[in-house]
């Protein structure tokens, strides 16, 4: 799937002009009058109900594929899913044009970001590795996602040094990425668990045979993390450069960079660990599942309650 | 028209008898052809797998004579005794035949539930015949029929995905854990029949590199031969058993010959890749703590028979569903049959009427003279389009009739009212 250019820089522009056009900084919780005026506004829901209904048909397709393993259950369900991605990128645009801002200025533009990324990234693996099955378990995070940010009360971040620019822009969206490779990658890991303990317990229902076999689901994970891992290395570096740009004194420290730094060792230790004698399997995939519940605390309750630039990403 | 079907299968006759009533590809096309030039059958095909022998064909005449003819031809063909054959062939008639054709390439009236290799017997049973001329559209309408049925059974039931032998659903439960086998390699320990068995699912699909050992060289040489494999050395254990991700063992030892040490040695020796094991030998011979250890997968043949067990279970399930797509496609055929007769039917009624017409002007206009030959030619003509149009309305209903019991009904009624017995088609 190809997003047009002009779509992207529309996309990235929003965040840099709302700041060229308001002044230089947004104090917490002083936002300029008209993009404040613009929260209040009555948002246009169309896109995201279409992008719900076309995830949960897709979903039922995919358990329907899961259970009966007819090819064209398959293909409809990936085609909603396109579709799916293709209303909730509407979705994000109009809401972002609404609100003159990027998605990822509140929680609930930052997790609805994040399920289409999610989306993204499990399309692509899909296709690559020629996989349906795994769809009926990660439509229901990308609907949890979908829901939980349109549950959780619309305001906008309250960072007192709110960075901005194209290259803040690539840097929160690559970061978003690497949650969602990250996310999947524990999704594939905690299906292999499930299927490795089906296979041990000779228990093998209708599901079992139907489920990837372990070494694919094991080389999914792999090339999950791998995008993970480039897209989370490449967003800190520009977190860093974006840093440097902000006026006045940028803060150097953020309980957010340990974290984040050691989300990133955890993994590439992953990546190295799981082809190695002692930790492949089952052991590997254990610590993918770890991984990612220190990527959950980092974007919950680092980024809420001690990050003093990281709100919402 | 009338379906005819005589045969004989695992349910009705012992294995002695039915090899002595199996039919090779030869055989099969000769016995088609004998049948229709001495005018028992006017279309043929002959079905023949281990489990059954079964003559389908197109009755000549409106009699059931032809069945007991046939039975009496199979009788002699095969060169047995009729006591002994006829207790063990069924006849069946018309929409019998075609539910029993259906049902068998379904997979419904097989030894093992749903097996999938019935479906290819039909198959080629059915393009042997059509190629040698011996089916006409009768019988190619019913096994084109009866391989729809087959496809959609196995595509829209879950009567034939699940494994149902041994072999098999160890070679499955192997394909979970691998994917495809074509890149992986296997060690057969032992050159028996369940050995056999297994090779034979390994080669079905494609495995990589083939090992085996036996006590007897010279036996697994035979097998290596056979199916391509390469002979390890017996007892050479640390270096055999590093080599392959699948083991399988059918020996008769008293004592496991694969030991936990040995499997511990193999897997640090392979990187803890993923080492699948099946003992098939009674006693085992792998040691059930191997089932302990990282990254090994051991079944045994308990674990494999409560698997098959589960799975014959479900397919029973399957077994309503199944049924219904046969009914509906009964239905469908029949439809088709009584189209068919009805247009053999009418064309018959139509000259049938037409004779009676001139027979009828003939003695009505044979006083009259002043009519002309045109005259007399226009006068019948008419009477032709008048009968025409009659039939014309009531032909059209009885084709668009939905519901093939009033159809067929319709079609039994006009024959007996308008038809004599001479003239029934």
């Amino acid at each position: 799937m190809s997003i047009p250019a002009r779509k992207v820089r529309e996309f990235l522009r929003l965040g840099y002009t709302r700041n060229i056009t308001h002044g230089a900084e947004v104090g917490r919780g002083a936002l300029p009058e008209p993009a404040r005026s613009a929260w209040k506004k009555p948002m246009n829901h169309t896109f995201i109900i279409l992008t719900v209904l076309a995830y949960l048909a897709s979903m039922g397709f995919y358990i329907g594929f899961l259970y009966a393993g007819k090819e064209f259950t398959g293909r409809v369900a990936t085609l909603l899913m396109f579709l799916g991605l293709v209303t909730h990128y509407a979705a994000l645009l109009v809401r972002a044009r609404g609100t003159h801002t990027v998605p990822y200025h509140d929680l609930q533009g930052s997790m609805s970001l994040f399920g289409w990324l999610l989306a993204v990234t499990y399309l692509c693996l899909e296709i690559y590795h020629r996989q349906r099955t795994v769809g009926a378990f990660v439509l229901p995070v990308i609907l949890a996602f979908i829901f939980t940010a349109y549950l959780v009360p619309d305001h906008p971040s309250s960072s007192a040094t709110t960075p901005h620019g194209v290259v803040f822009a690539l840097h929160v969206t690559l970061s978003i990425l690497a949650y969602a490779a990250f996310a999947l990658s524990c999704v594939l890991s905690l299906m292999y668990l499930a299927e490795e303990r089906f296979l041990r317990m000779r228990r093998l229902g209708d599901v079992v045979w139907r489920l990837p076999p372990l070494e694919l689901l094991e080389r999914m994970s792999h090339t999950s993390v791998l995008v993970g891992l480039i897209t989370i290395a490449a967003g800190t570096a520009l977190g860093f450069v974006a840093v440097d740009r902000l006026p006045g004194e940028p803060a150097y420290f953020d309980p957010k960079y340990v974290v984040t730094l050691l989300v990133l060792l955890l993994y590439a230790a992953y990546f190295q660990l799981a082809r190695t004698a002692a930790w492949r399997g089952a052991r590997a995939s254990k610590l993918c599942v770890f991984n990612f519940v220190l990527v959950v605390l980092s974007f919950t309750v680092v980024n809420l309650y001690f990050s003093q630039h990281h709100r919402y990403f | 028209m009338e379906l005819v079907l005589v045969g004989l299968n695992f349910r009705t006759a012992p294995v002695e008898v039915r090899e002595r009533v199996s039919f090779s590809k030869d055989q099969a096309q000769r016995a088609a052809e004998e049948l229709r030039t001495k005018g028992i059958l006017e279309e043929t095909l002959v079905l023949s797998t281990c489990n059954r022998s079964e003559v389908y064909g197109v009755n000549p005449n409106a009699n059931r004579e032809s069945a007991h003819a046939l039975s009496a031809y199979l009788s002699c063909f095969h060169a047995v005794q009729p006591d002994i054959l006829n207790p063990s062939l069924y006849h069946h008639y018309d929409h019998d035949v075609v539910r029993h054709l259906f049902r068998v390439s379904a997979g419904l009236e097989s030894m093992l539930l749903g097996e999938a290799e019935i479906l290819g017997q039909v198959r080629e049973a059915y393009l042997c015949a059509h190629e040698n001329h011996a089916t006409g559209p009768v019988l190619n309408r019913l096994f084109q029929a009866a391989l729809e049925v087959g496809k959609r059974v196995r595509a829209e039931t879950e009567l034939g995905t699940r494994p149902m032998g041994i072999a098999s659903a160890g070679m499955k439960l192997a394909e979970r854990i691998f994917g495809k086998l074509n890149d992986r390699s296997a060690l057969v320990l032992g050159a028996g029949t369940i050995s056999e068995q297994v090779i034979s699912q390994l080669r079905d699909r494609s495995i990589g590199n083939l090992y085996l050992t036996n006590r007897s060289r010279e036996k697994a040489e035979e097998f290596a031969r056979q199916y391509k494999g390469k002979v390890v050395e017996w007892g050479q254990w640390d270096v055999a058993l590093k080599l392959p991700d699948v083991i399988v063992s059918a020996v008769g030892v008293q004592d496991p010959l694969l030991t936990k040490a040995m499997i511990e040695r193999a897997m640090s020796a392979r990187g803890n890749r993923a080492l699948f094991l099946m003992d098939l030998g009674m006693p085992r011979n792998i040691d059930p703590a191997v089932a302990g250890l990282y990254s090994v997968y051991l079944y045994s043949m308990e674990d494999l028979t409560g698997i098959v067990e589960q799975n014959r279970n479900s397919r029973q399930s399957e077994v309503p569903k199944a049924e219904a797509l046969v009914e509906e496609h009964i239905g469908k055929f029949i439809s088709w049959q009584a189209s068919v007769e009805l247009t053999g039917l009418l064309d018959v009624l139509r000259s049938t009427l037409k004779e009676r017409r001139a027979a009828f002007l003939q003695e009505k206009l044979s006083g009259v003279n002043h009519f002309s030959a045109q005259d007399r030619e226009q006068i019948g003509g008419l009477m032709d389009e008048l009968m025409d149009r009659l039939l014309v309305r009531p032909a059209e209903r009885l084709r668009a009739e939905k519901e093939h019991r009033k159809k067929i009904q319709s079609v039994e009624a006009i024959r007996d009212l308008f038809l004599s017995d001479r003239e029934k088609p």
